[in-house]
């Protein structure tokens, strides 16, 4: 067992997958010889040759595109999307396309892609590298929805969702690639190789698909997150010394909704904190089956914290960014309701 | 019957990587002054050739040869060599600008100043613009103000936008430069729209699209050629081909097309190519095609051949993907080096006063650097306002938006 990034958890994870099975196919935009821009395709085309690892031309409908077409004949495309900015180009081939066929032709095709993208801001990207544009996929019935917090997660689940027989959407939070990020932008990040969950088995595991983890066991307070956010929201939690219970929703289609509603019942209180804009962002399903599931629990309103609502600013994107003193000021207000 | 053999995936790759030895050999290149100048009513039809060949001006020996020869007399040349010099330094200010931290990103055009600086000079005031990153020298050859630009990068208290763009996106209505989009090939269709919008209004304006050689794989940069030649747009439609899209070399986009040139052959739209780093040959060119766009004979699709010398973005390391000493092999040379070779052949220039110019320009970039930097830097001093976030995304802020900028604390 390794110490790992969340970058070679990934690459572990398909490198895994692409011994195990020569019907995965790797490839995207400078993914080849380069190895991506966040390198997490290097070495692949080494190790695997050309047709199995390889550059595709500047076009995210014709990567989504062709992706479709290799699954219809039987191969296991794994594709990149160079930042998830990007996938709105490919935008229709993969909600009214790959997340349909198996529906539409009564299960003669199928689709079992899967779509890698970094998301996420706190790397001074401005408006067109920060963007987490989760909600846009969960609204599309037929696709699934992963946003893994860590790399021990984000190596079983990306091998979990290239064997998943259904079009995968894998988010990967850029600001978690080198370390757990817990919004205290001052400080100094610590790398992955210092965290328990740094520790990366070698070979083949999976994490199911569909299934939260409690990161933080608490009473008072339930905060559900993803992705950076969880940091965050263990930072606030420590910060503020409140008993909060930390949900990390790993999958948010098919969203564990058992785990949501055990733990809310249990603390009658609950925050949702996500970095995507906060209208119809993905909080606000979550909210509804809270209130729908848990309402006779509740002792406070549900309360949100998210990205405002405008597009991630380049210089001050640490005051868009959610931080553990927006989590704690959510978390001080639903304690005092 | 045929016989039916196992297929194999075609995947291009370039002649050669780090290590190896760099060799454009196979790169045609037309002489100075060979390719003719057609009239600029000419039939797409009859001059599919351009789209082959290289359009120059200068030879080897700095003199201005052949029929695209004489578009610009002395002082425009001086005034050419001067912008291109301007934009190096400028460069070279605002990359090592980054490298100390004081702003997060920059994006080079080392080896390709002659594209934009000629550019602009064959276009009109009120002309359109739709850029890239790498056409900063429509600005610098506009006289836009570099103090402008600096602030932008810097993001600081008077960054004209706000502190809300990427590093180098500029906007300037006024000078016929579009808010650039990170987002690759969306402008290119806009562009189209923008002359179709000039030629409903019966206006005499014209509008120039920009593009990299990588991004004219994205659909837009289809829909744009299919538009532009539907409605015969008052558009100008440029790839700067400078081989490579970050990693990736020019044959993964180009594909089995000759040239992306010819890629205008098909949307019977007049297509040229241009030697990219002959200052005199750009200017011919984009003004033969302005001339077409205003004479209302519609979209004119132009190539330029460069080479990017620089590294794609201070995030990239080109040692990674391609040899080092590459750059120096590129067969059309440096633009500065050639345009002033030519100047001092023709004798209104000298190597002294070029030294000369050279310390007065970086003066300048540093004189502007120290005006911007006075008003802050990305992390240091004066910043845009945290309301600043708010405003502006719509014209008139909604409740919902004007609720969050309270809860922000402003
Ligand atoms: C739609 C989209 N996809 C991907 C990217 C990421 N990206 C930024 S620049 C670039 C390469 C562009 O190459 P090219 O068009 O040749 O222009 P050059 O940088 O060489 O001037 C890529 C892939 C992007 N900005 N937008």
């Amino acid at each position: 067992m390794a110490r790992m990034t969340m970058i070679e958890a990934v690459r572990s994870a398909m490198d895994v997958s692409m011994a195990k099975d020569d019907n995965v196919v790797v490839f995207g935009e400078d993914v080849g010889y380069f190895g991506g821009v966040f390198r997490c395709t290097q070495g692949l085309q080494a190790k695997y040759g050309r047709t199995r690892c390889f550059d595709t031309p500047i076009s995210e409908s014709g990567i989504v595109g062709t992706a479709i077409g290799m699954a219809a004949y039987g191969l296991k495309p794994c594709v990149e999307i160079q930042f998830a900015d990007y996938m709105y180009p490919a935008y229709d081939q993969l909600t009214q396309e790959a997340a349909r066929i198996r529906y539409r032709s009564n299960g003669d095709f199928t689709c079992p892609i899967v779509v890698r993208m970094p998301t996420g801001g706190g790397i001074f990207g401005g408006q067109t590298h920060s963007q987490s544009p989760e909600a846009l996929f969960t609204h599309v019935c037929g696709l699934k929805v992963i946003v893994p917090s860590n790399p021990y997660d984000a190596k079983g689940l990306l091998i979990a969702a290239i064997e998943d027989p259904d079009p995968v959407m894998y988010l990967e939070p850029k600001r978690l690639y080198n370390g757990p990020f817990d919004g205290h932008h001052e400080r100094p990040v610590t790398p992955w190789s210092k965290h328990d969950l740094g520790e990366v088995p070698d070979g083949h595991y999976t994490i199911p698909i569909g299934k939260a983890e409690v990161r933080r066991e608490g009473s008072a307070v339930t905060v559900i997150a993803y992705g950076t956010m969880v940091h965050v929201a263990l930072a606030a939690a420590e910060d503020a010394g409140i008993d909060a219970e930390v949900i990390d929703l790993r999958s948010l289609l098919p969203l564990d909704l058992d785990t949501i509603v055990k733990s809310v019942t249990k603390t009658g209180r609950c925050v949702v904190v996500h970095e995507a804009t906060l209208t119809s962002g993905f909080g606000a399903e979550v909210v509804s089956l809270v209130q729908e599931h848990c309402f006779y629990h509740l002792e406070a309103p549900v309360v949100r914290v998210a990205g405002w609502d405008t597009p991630y600013p380049h210089a001050q994107e640490w005051d868009y960014f959610p931080g553990p003193g927006r989590v704690g000021r959510a978390l001080a207000e639903v304690m005092e309701a | 019957m045929v016989d039916s053999a196992h297929l194999s995936l075609h995947v291009p790759e370039p002649a050669v990587r780090p290590g190896g030895q760099p060799d454009f050999s196979n790169v045609k290149i037309a002489k100075a002054g060979s390719v003719p100048r057609p009239e600029v009513d000419v039939a797409s039809e009859d001059i599919r050739d351009l789209a082959y060949s290289i359009i120059r001006v200068l030879n080897r020996d700095g003199e201005a040869v052949g029929p695209w020869a004489g578009s610009l007399s002395d002082e425009e040349l001086l005034t050419g060599l001067r912008n291109m010099m301007k934009l190096r330094a400028f460069d070279a200010r605002m990359l090592m600008a980054q490298r100390q931290g004081k702003t997060s990103f920059y994006m080079q055009h080392l080896g390709e100043e002659a594209v934009s600086c000629a550019f602009r000079k064959a276009l009109n005031k009120g002309d359109m613009n739709f850029p890239t990153y790498r056409q900063a020298g429509l600005l610098i050859a506009d006289d836009y103000p570099m103090v402008e630009m600096m602030n932008q990068i810097y993001s600081n208290e008077s960054d004209p936008l706000h502190g809300r763009q990427l590093p180098i996106m500029y906007s300037s209505k006024e000078h016929g430069f579009f808010t650039i989009s990170g987002n690759l090939a969306t402008q290119y269709v806009q562009a189209v729209g923008w002359a179709m919008a000039s030629a409903i209004k019966n206006d005499s304006r014209i509008a120039a699209a920009w593009i990299g050689d990588g991004s004219t794989a994205e659909s837009d940069f289809h829909s744009a050629l299919v538009f532009a030649s539907t409605y015969k747009a008052p558009v100008i439609l440029n790839i700067v081909n400078n081989q490579w899209a970050i990693s990736t070399f020019q044959g993964i986009a180009r594909g089995g097309s000759g040239t992306f040139a010819a890629r205008g052959l098909g949307f019977g739209i007049p297509a040229l190519r241009v030697d990219g780093n002959d200052y005199l040959a750009v200017h011919a060119v984009a003004r033969w095609a302005a001339e077409r766009a205003r004479r209302n004979l519609g979209p004119t699709l132009i190539e330029h051949v460069t080479y990017r010398v620089g590294a794609h973005s201070t995030s990239d390391d080109p040692s990674a993907y391609r040899p080092k000493t590459e750059s120096e092999a590129w067969p059309l040379g440096d633009p500065v080096l050639r345009l002033k070779k030519h100047l001092i052949v023709k004798g209104v220039w000298s190597e002294e006063r070029h030294v000369q110019a050279e310390a007065e320009i970086m003066d300048e970039v540093i004189e502007a650097q120290r005006q911007a930097e006075a008003h802050g830097t990305l992390h240091a001093g004066g910043r845009p306002s945290v309301r600043d976030i708010f405003e502006g995304v719509y014209a008139e802020m909604p409740a919902h938006i004007r609720r969050q900028r309270q809860k922000a604390g402003y």
